[in-house]
C-alpha cells in the first residue's frame, strides 16, 4: 500500500488515478483526507439531528402549554391527541441529544475530521500509518450511527435514561419503555463506536510517532498535532473502560448477572439480584465520561491555538507551556472522574480526594487561557471567520470553565448537582467550546479540503448569530440552576419551588431555536462554497504549517514530489528582521540570516544533517533523496 | 392555507437573501476585496467585539442585581448557610477573573485589529509571566479547596446519636417517609418482604420497627439534627430539598444518608417570603423514568414542641395494619402490642 501511495506521487501519478473508481475514491477510501470529509459530513448530519432534538424539547420547556400537534407528522404517537409531547419521549430526546452530540458530533465529527485531515498533512506524511484501519474506523462509526438511527424509530422509543444510562434504570425494561430494545441498540451502537474510536486513535498515535517528515521533531510540531496526539492517547486509555461498563450492563440486562443490580423490587416482584452496585457502573462510566470531556475539548483547543497564532500574526505565547498544560490535562483527566458522583452515595472521603484533584485541573486550563490572551496582545489581528470562532471559543471556555470551580467543590456541588447550573456549565465549556473549535477548523481548513474558499461575510453573520446565541441560551441557565431547577424535568409545574422563570425559559427556547436556524447559514455556505466558492490560493491565511505546501487539491499521497523537510517551529510570525510576517516551517535558517535569533544561527550547521537524512534506505517510503 | 402562505413567505425570504448574497459577492469581486488582506469587515468585527463586551456585561449585571431574590432561594439549614457562603465567595472570585479576562479578550480583539502599517510583536514566551499565572491560581484554588473540604467533611460526618431518624424511600414515582417512632430507631427491612401494603418491606422480627410510623409529609423539627436514611426500591432517585441545600442519591441495595439541622419553620418561611402558601418541597434529581418530574413531597418544619406533640399523635404502622402481627415472632408479640399501641 505504502509503495503504491509513494509511487503515484511520481511518474505513474496519472496512471494511478485511472485505477480509482467512485467506490475506492469516495466510499471505501483509504485516503485520510477523504476519510476526514466522511467524518465531517456524517458529523454535520448528526449535529442537525441532535440540534433539532434540542429544539423540540426546548419547545416543551419554554412553552409547556403550547399545542405541539403540528409536530405530529414528524413525531407520530409521541405527540398525544391533545398536542402534548410524551414525557417518556421527552427523556428519549434529552438522552439522544446528549449521546449524539457528545459521541457522534464532538468526538467523531471533531477528532475524526481534524485528526484525520491534519495529522498527515501537518507532520508531512503520505497518509496514516494504516489507511485500511482508518477506513475501518469510519465504517464502524457509520455502522454505529446506523444502529443508533434505527433505534429512534422503535415502537418503545430509543434509550431514554439520560446519556449516562445509569442502571438500574437502563438495565430494567420494566422501569421505562426506552430501556427495552432502544437501550440494547444504544449499547450495540456504542460498542461499534468504541471500536471505531480505538482504530482511529491507535492510527493517530502511530502516525504521529513514526511518520513525521525530516526535521519534524516533536518540539517542532504544531499544537494541533500535540492536541490530537494527547486526545488519541486519552481515548485509547479510557474507551476500553466504557466498553467494559457497557459489556457488564449487557450481561445484567440479558444474562441475569448482578454487576449493577441489587435488592430491587419493581413491577410487583422482587428481583433475585443481590450484591451488585449501581455505583460501580458510575465509576466505570465516568472513568471514560470525564476524559471524554477532554477528548472533545483538546482538539478544539489545538485547532484554536493554531488559528489564533496565524491570525494574530504572532507566535503562540508559551508554546512549551501549552504542551505541558495539555499533558497536565491529559494526566489529570484520568483522576477526577468521581466529581460527577459527589452525592451518589460515594464515600465522602473519596469525595474530598476528588475535589482536590479536580480543582488542580483548573490550573493548566487557566494557563491556556492566559496564553491565548497574551497571544492576542499586540498582535495584528485578521478576523477571519475561523479567528472569530477561535476567540469565541476562548470566551465560552472561560465562561464555562470558571463555574467548574464552583461545581468541583463538593460542598457547593451538593446544591448544584444535577441542576441547570451544571447544564449551563458543560454546554459552555465542553459543548460550545468544542463546537466552536470544530466550526473554526472547518472555516480555516476548508480551502485545503475542497480547494475553494468559504464566503467570509456569511461566516461573520454565522459567527455573531451563534456566539450571541449560545450566550443567550446558556448564560440564563446559570440563574435557573442557582434557583435549584433540576435537569431532565419534563415540566416544572408540579413544584412551587420551580414554578418561576417561565419567561426566562421561554426566552432560552426562542434563542436556542434561532441559533439552530443560524447554523443553516453555515450549511449553505459549506455546500455552496464546495462547488461555487472562489478558488483558494495556495496559502490563503499566510500560514507556516506544512499543509499549505501541498497543491491546491492534493491527491492521495499529499505531495506530488518529495515531502518537504522541516527546519523550524511553526510559529515564526512577525519575526523581527524578516521581510514578510510569516516564515513557513520549510524555510531553513540559512535562508533567513536577517531574522535568526542567536541560538537559531547555531542550528544552521544541523540543517545539512536534516537534508542528508534518509528515512527509509530503500527509498520507497519517505527517504527520497535520490530525486 | 395558512401553512402554504407561510411556506411561500419563507421561500421568498430565502430567495431574496440568496440574491443579496450573490450581488454582494459580485460587488466584492468588482471592488477587488478578495485580493486585499482584510476588508472593512475587519474593523466592524473589532467593534462588534467591544459592543458585545459592553452590552453583555450590562445585561449580566442588570439581571444579576435586579433579580437576585428570584434566583437565590432562601436557605433554611445550618450547613446550607455555609455552602451558600462558599458558593457566593467562589462566584465573586471567579466572577472577577471572568470579567478581567473578557475585558482583555475583547479589548485586545478591537485594539490590535489588523492595520497595514502595524507589525505584531514577536513575543514567544516569558517564564516569569507563566510562573505567575500558574502560581496565583494555584494559591487561590488551594484556599477555595480547603474551605470547601472543611465544610464537606463536616456535612458528611456521622450524625449524632440523638438525631431524629427519618427514612426517605424513593420509588417510581413517589416518596415514602417513615419515622423511627418513640424509640427514634428505624426497624429493619428486607426488599423481599415488600408487598402491596408493606410498601417498605419492614421486617417485624426486629422490635425497633414496631413503633415506626409513616406520614404523608416529611416533618422535621427546627433546630434539631435530623438524619435522613435514604433508600430506593427500583431505580436510582435523588433526594433534593432545595431550601435545605440537601441532596443525596437513593440507591437500590445501598442505603445512603444526609444529616441537617433546619433553622426556619414553615411558618417563619411563609413570613420571610411573604407567601402564605409557601411549603418546603422535596424533589427527585436523578432521572428515574417518565414520572421523574412529579416526585413531589411536602416538607414541614415545626417548632420542637409542636413536632413532639405531632409525633406523639401518630399511630404506628403496625397498629394500622394489624394483619402483620402474624410476622412478629411469638416471643415479641406482647412487646409489639404495647409498643405499636395496638389496643389503644
Amino acid at each position: 500500500m505504502a509503495t503504491e501511495v509513494q509511487n503515484h506521487g511520481h511518474d505513474d501519478h496519472h496512471d494511478h488515478e485511472h485505477h480509482e473508481t467512485f467506490i475506492t475514491k469516495y466510499i471505501f477510501t483509504t485516503d485520510h483526507k477523504m476519510i476526514a470529509k466522511q467524518f465531517l459530513l456524517t458529523g454535520m448530519f448528526w449535529a442537525i439531528i441532535g440540534g433539532a432534538m434540542s429544539s423540540i424539547f426546548r419547545l416543551q420547556l419554554g412553552f409547556p402549554d403550547a399545542d405541539l400537534g403540528w409536530l405530529q407528522p414528524l413525531l407520530g404517537k409521541w405527540i398525544d391527541a391533545s398536542g402534548k409531547l410524551d414525557p417518556e419521549f421527552y427523556l428519549a430526546l434529552v438522552t439522544m441529544h446528549g449521546t449524539i452530540m457528545v459521541f457522534f458530533v464532538l468526538t467523531a465529527g471533531l477528532s475524526g475530521t481534524f485528526s484525520n485531515f491534519l495529522i498527515p498533512l501537518q507532520i508531512g506524511a503520505r497518509d496514516m500509518a494504516s489507511g485500511f484501519m482508518n477506513m475501518l474506523s469510519y465504517w464502524f462509526f457509520f455502522l454505529s450511527g446506523v444502529v443508533m438511527f434505527i433505534s429512534l424509530f422503535l415502537e418503545t422509543g430509543p434509550a431514554s435514561g439520560g446519556w449516562v444510562v445509569y442502571p438500574p434504570l437502563s438495565a430494567l425494561p420494566q422501569a421505562m419503555p426506552g430501556s427495552g430494545l432502544g437501550m440494547s441498540m444504544w449499547l450495540i451502537a456504542m460498542v461499534f463506536f468504541i471500536v471505531s474510536s480505538l482504530l482511529g486513535g491507535i492510527n493517530y498515535v502511530t502516525t504521529i510517532i513514526n511518520l513525521r517528515t525530516k526535521g519534524m521533531s516533536m518540539s517542532k510540531m504544531p499544537l494541533t498535532i500535540w492536541a490530537f496526539f494527547l486526545t488519541a492517547i486519552i481515548g485509547i486509555l479510557s474507551f476500553p473502560v466504557l466498553f467494559a461498563a457497557a459489556l457488564l450492563l449487557v450481561f445484567d440486562r440479558s444474562f441475569g448477572t448482578s454487576f449493577y443490580l441489587s435488592e430491587i423490587y419493581i413491577g410487583g416482584e422482587a428481583l433475585p439480584n443481590v450484591g451488585g452496585s449501581p455505583i460501580l457502573y458510575q465509576h466505570l462510566f465516568w472513568f471514560l465520561g470525564h476524559p471524554e470531556v477532554y477528548i472533545v475539548l483538546l482538539p478544539a483547543l489545538g485547532i484554536t491555538s493554531e488559528i489564533i497564532a496565524t491570525n494574530s500574526r504572532k507566535p503562540i505565547f508559551g508554546y512549551k507551556a501549552m504542551i505541558i498544560s495539555m499533558m497536565g490535562i491529559t494526566v489529570l483527566s484520568f483522576v477526577v472522574w468521581a466529581h460527577h458522583m459527589f452525592v451518589s452515595g460515594l464515600n465522602p472521603f473519596l469525595g474530598s480526594i476528588f475535589m482536590f484533584l479536580t480543582l488542580i485541573i483548573a490550573i493548566p486550563s487557566a494557563v491556556k487561557v492566559f496564553n491565548y490572551l497574551t497571544t492576542l496582545w499586540r498582535g495584528n489581528i485578521v478576523f477571519t471567520p475561523a479567528m472569530l470562532f477561535s476567540i469565541g471559543l476562548v470566551s465560552v471556555f472561560i465562561s464555562g470553565g470558571i463555574t467548574g470551580i464552583a461545581l468541583g467543590n463538593s460542598a457547593i456541588d451538593i446544591q448544584l448537582h444535577d441542576t441547570y447550573f451544571v447544564v449551563a456549565h458543560f454546554h459552555l465549556v465542553m459543548g460550545s467550546a468544542s463546537f466552536f473549535g470544530m466550526v473554526a477548523g472547518v472555516y480555516h481548513w476548508f480551502p485545503k479540503m475542497f480547494g475553494r474558499m468559504m464566503d467570509s461575510k456569511l461566516g461573520y453573520i454565522h459567527f455573531w448569530f451563534t456566539f450571541v446565541g449560545v450566550y443567550l441560551v446558556f448564560f440564563p441557565m446559570h440563574y435557573i440552576g442557582i434557583a435549584g431547577f433540576p435537569r431532565r424535568y419534563y415540566s416544572f409545574t408540579n413544584f412551587d419551588a420551580f414554578s418561576g422563570f417561565t419567561d426566562l425559559n421561554a426566552f432560552i427556547s426562542v434563542a436556542a431555536i434561532v441559533t439552530l436556524f443560524a447554523q443553516f447559514i453555515f450549511i449553505f455556505n459549506f455546500f455552496h462554497s464546495m462547488f461555487r466558492g472562489r478558488k483558494a490560493p495556495a496559502n490563503p491565511w499566510k500560514s507556516n504549517t506544512l499543509e499549505w505546501t501541498t497543491p491546491r487539491n492534493p491527491g492521495h499521497g499529499n505531495w506530488p514530489g518529495e515531502i518537504p523537510a522541516v527546519y523550524r517551529w511553526p510559529y515564526d510570525y512577525s519575526k523581527p528582521g524578516a521581510e514578510d510576517d510569516f516564515i513557513p516551517q520549510t524555510v531553513p535558517f540559512s535562508q533567513t540570516m536577517e531574522s535568526n535569533l542567536p541560538h537559531e544561527n547555531d542550528m544552521i550547521a544541523l540543517e545539512t544533517e536534516i537534508d542528508e537524512l534518509v528515512v527509509d534506505e530503500t527509498g520507497e517510503f519517505l527517504g527520497e533523496n535520490d530525486h | 392555507m395558512f401553512g402554504f402562505y407561510l411556506l411561500l413567505a419563507v421561500f421568498l425570504i430565502l430567495a431574496i437573501l440568496l440574491l443579496i448574497f450573490r450581488i454582494s459577492r459580485l460587488v466584492n469581486v468588482v471592488k477587488g476585496s478578495y485580493d486585499k488582506r482584510t476588508t472593512a469587515s475587519n474593523n466592524v468585527n473589532g467593534m462588534l467585539m467591544m459592543a458585545f463586551l459592553i452590552v453583555g456585561f450590562g445585561l449580566m449585571i442588570w439581571y444579576s442585581v435586579a433579580y437576585f431574590d428570584l434566583y437565590d432561594p432562601p436557605v433554611a439549614t445550618i450547613h446550607g448557610e455555609l455552602t451558600d457562603k462558599l458558593f457566593w465567595r467562589t462566584m465573586y472570585i471567579t466572577g472577577i477573573v471572568f470579567i478581567i479576562t473578557h475585558i482583555l479578550l475583547f479589548y485586545f480583539g478591537w485594539k490590535y485589529r489588523y492595520k497595514a502599517d502595524q507589525k505584531a510583536l514577536f513575543y514567544p514566551d516569558n517564564h516569569k509571566l507563566e510562573l505567575l499565572w500558574t502560581g496565583v491560581p494555584a494559591i487561590v484554588l488551594t484556599w477555595l479547596v480547603i474551605s470547601g473540604w472543611m465544610a464537606w467533611s463536616d456535612i458528611m460526618s456521622d450524625a449524632s446519636d440523638d438525631a431524629e431518624q427519618i427514612e426517605v424511600f424513593g420509588h417510581q414515582f413517589a416518596w415514602v417517609i417513615r419515622y423511627g417512632g418513640m424509640d427514634n430507631d428505624l426497624g429493619d427491612y428486607d426488599y423481599r418482604l415488600i408487598d402491596g401494603i408493606n410498601n417498605l418491606g419492614q421486617d417485624f422480627t426486629d422490635r425497633a420497627g414496631f413503633d415506626d410510623f409513616q406520614y404523608r409529609d416529611l416533618v422535621v423539627p427546627k433546630g434539631q439534627e435530623v438524619v435522613l436514611k435514604i433508600r430506593a426500591r427500583d431505580v436510582l432517585h435523588s433526594v433534593f430539598i432545595p431550601h435545605f441545600r440537601v441532596k443525596m442519591d437513593a440507591v437500590p441495595g445501598m442505603p445512603t444518608q444526609f444529616k441537617f439541622t433546619a433553622t426556619k419553620t414553615t411558618a417563619e418561611m411563609k413570613e420571610e417570603t411573604g407567601d402564605p402558601d409557601f411549603e418546603y418541597e422535596l424533589a427527585c434529581t436523578e432521572i428515574c423514568g417518565g414520572g421523574h418530574f412529579s416526585m413531589r413531597k411536602v416538607v414541614k418544619v415545626l417548632e420542637p414542641a409542636e413536632y413532639a406533640k405531632w409525633k406523639a399523635e401518630q399511630k404506628s404502622w403496625l397498629s394500622k395494619n394489624p394483619d402483620y402481627m402474624s410476622s412478629v415472632p411469638e416471643d415479641l408479640k406482647e412487646l409489639a402490642v404495647v409498643t405499636a399501641g395496638i389496643n389503644e
